[in-house]
């Protein structure tokens, strides 16, 4: 089965480990992930201004594009996922705003047609937006995921991370039943075979974009949330977001140096933790990039 | 601090600009904290979430432009999923930056040339395109 994929920047050039494990566990499941043949950066905020067009018409187009392969567009990355979703849902219900966008895609398929053929028709929001978990959930299932298990991953303590963008706003994210106790990723642990760890943090924000603006202010935000699944006993953290793991992973050599007694965690792609489950070949499973190494953490359970 | 009240400072049309922009009702909080008490940020901020609100129902718009608040906010939406009344402070903060920044009345609090050179070649592209849209406009 073929599914429109949507990688975004950051999965194509600076988490790139992220990108090979899902794609591979994808392929051993029975997925494949057929990546748009064009696309561009989504935006990676959604503008939470009701005047904003310009800044969503990126967003649009890569919908436009995944309208053309499909009827639905699976990605990744938590920022991208929140981006396409929202913006979406302006095209399906602010007749104003989908009509000035579809005036910018009309100029565009005048001008690209001959190149690119860009699109034929308006977009009206006819692709349904899902995340790479939501797909593992309603397409391949989690309990035929399960038999596909080579390695269970018993005894492997697991906290998992949600962070912000695939839950808020709850009433248009969807993402699960409630926005402060998920249980998705619960579900996906339990038929991997973990024991998973429940902690307060796991829908606080990791500090986002701010690290940009002020370290300070989003590593107290990551430590906060790193702190709390240490003191619970986790194993290793998972999360959906190159952007959390940074603030989560990198920022772990700041945090050690401002806070004694400091306990570090590795954390990694929950897709990274599904490949050792299914047995993918190391050559998938790079975790070079990571600042705290995940292969003590795994092989103290015979895993790696 | 003393604040000179009347009707045409409380129907501040810079005011209802702002509740345009973000799409809130700036009526609808009763104070209660829930936002200033669940965000992740609000330690840095001079103004709490829950205050900007309330300083914006009594027209003092010129205070809340002015204040660091503003360009703290990571557009969490914790405040929102706890609001009992569905106000989103993330929308009206992303308001007030988008009146400071179209108008330019002070400098963006992330410029791209002071980006470092380690952010830019070292940490997720998505969070160095979000800081600038959010920040710099």
């Amino acid at each position: 089965m073929k599914i429109p994929y949507y990688p975004g920047c950051t999965l194509h050039e600076r988490a790139l480990d992220f990108d090979k494990a899902s794609r591979e566990c994808a392929n051993v499941l029975g997925v494949e992930l057929e990546e748009l043949p064009i696309w561009t950066c989504c935006g990676a905020v959604f503008p939470l201004t009701t005047d904003s067009v310009m800044e969503i018409l990126a967003a649009v187009r890569n919908l436009a594009y995944a309208a053309r392969m499909g009827d639905k567009v699976v990605t990744l990355c938590s920022f991208c996922y929140n981006v396409l979703k929202r913006t979406n849902k302006v095209m399906r219900e602010d007749e104003e705003r989908r009509e000035k966008v579809n005036l910018f895609l009309r100029a565009d398929t005048e001008t690209r047609d001959k190149t690119e053929s860009f699109l034929k028709k308006d977009y009206v929001g006819q692709v349904d937006v899902l995340h790479y978990i939501e797909m593992l959930r309603d397409v391949v299932g989690f309990d035929e995921m399960a038999k596909r298990v080579k390695t269970r991953l018993e005894g492997l303590r697991v906290a998992p991370y949600y962070g912000c963008m695939l839950l808020r706003p709850h009433g248009e994210m969807k993402f699960d039943e409630h926005p402060e106790q998920p249980t998705i990723f619960e579900e996906f642990l339990t038929a991997l075979g973990c024991d998973v760890v429940d902690f307060p943090m796991k829908t606080e924000c990791c500090g986002g974009f701010q690290i940009v603006r002020d370290e300070e202010t989003a590593i107290a935000c990551s430590q906060t949330v790193v702190s709390s699944a240490v003191k619970r006993d986790a194993d290793l953290i998972i999360t959906t977001c190159p952007l959390c793991l940074y603030n989560l992973d990198r920022k772990q050599k700041e945090m050690e140096k401002r806070v004694n007694g400091f306990r570090k965690i590795p954390v990694i792609y929950f897709t990274q933790l599904l490949g050792i489950a299914l047995g993918i070949d190391d050559e998938h499973l790079d975790f070079s990039d990571n600042y705290v190494d995940p292969r003590p953490a795994l092989a103290e359970k015979n895993l790696v | 601090m003393r604040l000179r009240l009347s009707r045409e400072v409380i129907k501040d049309d810079l005011v209802r600009r702002v509740e345009d922009l973000s799409g809130q009702n700036i009526a609808m909080c009763y104070q209660c904290g829930r936002c200033s008490a669940g965000c992740p940020v609000v330690d840095e901020m001079d103004i709490l979430p829950s205050e900007v609100i309330r300083l914006l129902q009594l027209g003092q718009i010129e205070e809340v432009l002015d204040s660091k608040t503003i360009w703290i906010c990571a557009s969490c939406l914790q405040c929102a999923s706890r609001c009992p009344r569905g106000v989103e402070f993330s929308s009206i903060c992303d308001a007030l930056r988008a009146i400071v920044l179209r108008r330019r009345i002070a400098t963006p609090s992330v410029d791209a040339g002071d980006v470092s050179r380690v952010m830019v070649t070292d940490a997720p592209q998505m969070g160095v395109v979000g800081a600038l849209r959010k920040l710099n406009g």
